[in-house]
């Protein structure tokens, strides 16, 4: 029996590693399934909490248009959670249980969102350079081994690119309006650069990283760091913004770009709760919940 | 309940499966479909099916391997290369025959 599971998981791992892809009601090992479920789930978490940054500027945007699609963008994100979770859900986590997680601190969402805004120049850097950074993972997500995750990355992917560009539109205006319209993205570049830069996770190898052997992540952190930093360095410089890092260049030669080695230990500490803004998002999340827990109570009498 | 939902982005093309999400009723999955998956104008039409409502088939034995149904049942290389020489020879022994007879 034993040796039937092991032959059968190996070769269910050599039909993902070979770009095989799952659906729901075939047959999965334990191991696969949990930590699907925990991924997925921190990116569902990670959708719904990182609409509440952006919340605080919807009634503080400097204009009506800007109200608008910053609007658009968080109504986005909350229908990005509502598509993972239900993936979660089928997979055999309850929505309710992923809220109970969230609002409790057991489960995790991504480390940019423990951070507060200070002004209209985090919205820019957020919508455009923490969107960048998500839609490099999201876009190696479109070839996860789990197929109903994959085709829901789809039509995520699309709506984010609405967001870089708006983010980026932002950026463009305040870089080309009053010198101090200009410090505030400057202010903003120099707070997210850390949290940007810790976005992508350690620089574990592919290989050793069970989330690429599983095929759940078609790339290595690094290698989406990289790709962040080729993509988007130059569209930084080029407007005359400073990055902090003076270590930061790109090795012509072997096109590798070199930066000074982040804190990994903060940002395990950000991820477990322990963030600037931490504390502050999850009492909202949990008072929010409270308050409309009617809603679901009483259209999803299942969901009680 | 749990819907289901088929999404197609231009007229004429086939409809694929977009995601699913739950509702109370008919009524609200129509609402909730709309919301999800065509606020933004990228589907021309949605199906919205209970999950319930579809069968799933999926085993498809083909015990007696009934190769000659399809494509791969048919290895033509051989004799294609087996004709074409047979044929330069018979036009070759013909242009020889009235090239003879002249």
């Amino acid at each position: 029996m034993e040796a039937t599971l092991q032959s059968r998981t190996q070769e269910f791992l050599e039909f993902v590693q070979a770009g095989g892809q799952v659906e729901t009601g075939d047959w999965m090992p334990d191991e696969y399934r949990a930590r699907l479920i925990k991924f997925i789930e921190m990116h569902g978490n990670s959708e719904l909490m990182g609409v509440l940054p952006e919340r605080d500027w919807i009634l503080r945007a400097p204009t009506l248009q800007r109200k608008l699609a910053l609007t658009a963008k968080i109504q986005d994100e909350v229908g990005h959670c509502q598509l993972i979770y239900r993936v979660v859900e089928d997979l055999g986590k309850r929505r309710e249980a992923c809220l109970d997680d969230l609002v409790s601190g057991k489960s995790k969402f991504h480390n940019v969102f423990h951070y507060p805004t200070q002004s209209w120049g985090d919205v820019g850097v957020i919508a455009w350079l923490v969107d960048a950074a998500a839609i490099i993972s999201q876009k190696a997500l479109l070839k996860c081994s789990y197929a109903p995750y994959a085709r829901v990355m789809k039509k995520v992917c699309w709506e984010e690119s609405f967001h870089i560009l708006h983010g980026r539109d932002t950026v463009l205006a305040m870089v080309t309006g009053t010198p101090q319209q200009f410090a505030l993205v400057q202010e903003a570049l120099l707070r997210w650069w850390e949290p940007l830069m810790h976005f992508h996770g350690t620089p574990i190898p592919a290989a050793e990283d069970p989330m690429y052997v599983w095929r759940i992540k078609s790339q290595g952190n690094e290698d989406a760091r990289q790709q962040f930093l080729d993509g988007y360095v130059p569209q930084i410089l080029e407007l005359g913004l400073e990055i902090p890092d003076p270590k930061l260049r790109k090795d012509e030669e072997t096109g590798v770009w070199e930066y000074t080695e982040p804190d990994w230990e903060k940002l395990m500490a950000v991820v477990t709760g322990h963030g600037p803004a931490s504390a502050e998002r999850l009492a909202f999340r949990r008072l929010s919940r409270a308050e409309v827990g009617w809603v679901s109570r009483t259209m999803l009498p299942e969901a009680a | 309940m749990i819907f289901e939902v088929f999404r197609q982005e231009r007229k004429g093309q086939a409809f694929v499966h977009g995601g699913s999400f739950h509702a109370p009723n008919r009524e609200f999955a129509d609402a909730y479909a709309r919301e999800f998956y065509a606020r933004r104008q990228e589907s021309v039409a949605l199906w919205v099916v209970p999950r319930e409502e579809i069968t799933t088939i999926e085993e498809f034995p083909d015990e007696f391997d009934l190769k000659y149904r399809r494509v791969d049942g048919y290895s033509i290389k051989a004799r294609l290369k087996e004709a074409r020489a047979a044929a330069e020879n018979s036009t070759r022994l013909r242009d020889a025959g009235s090239a003879g007879g002249a």
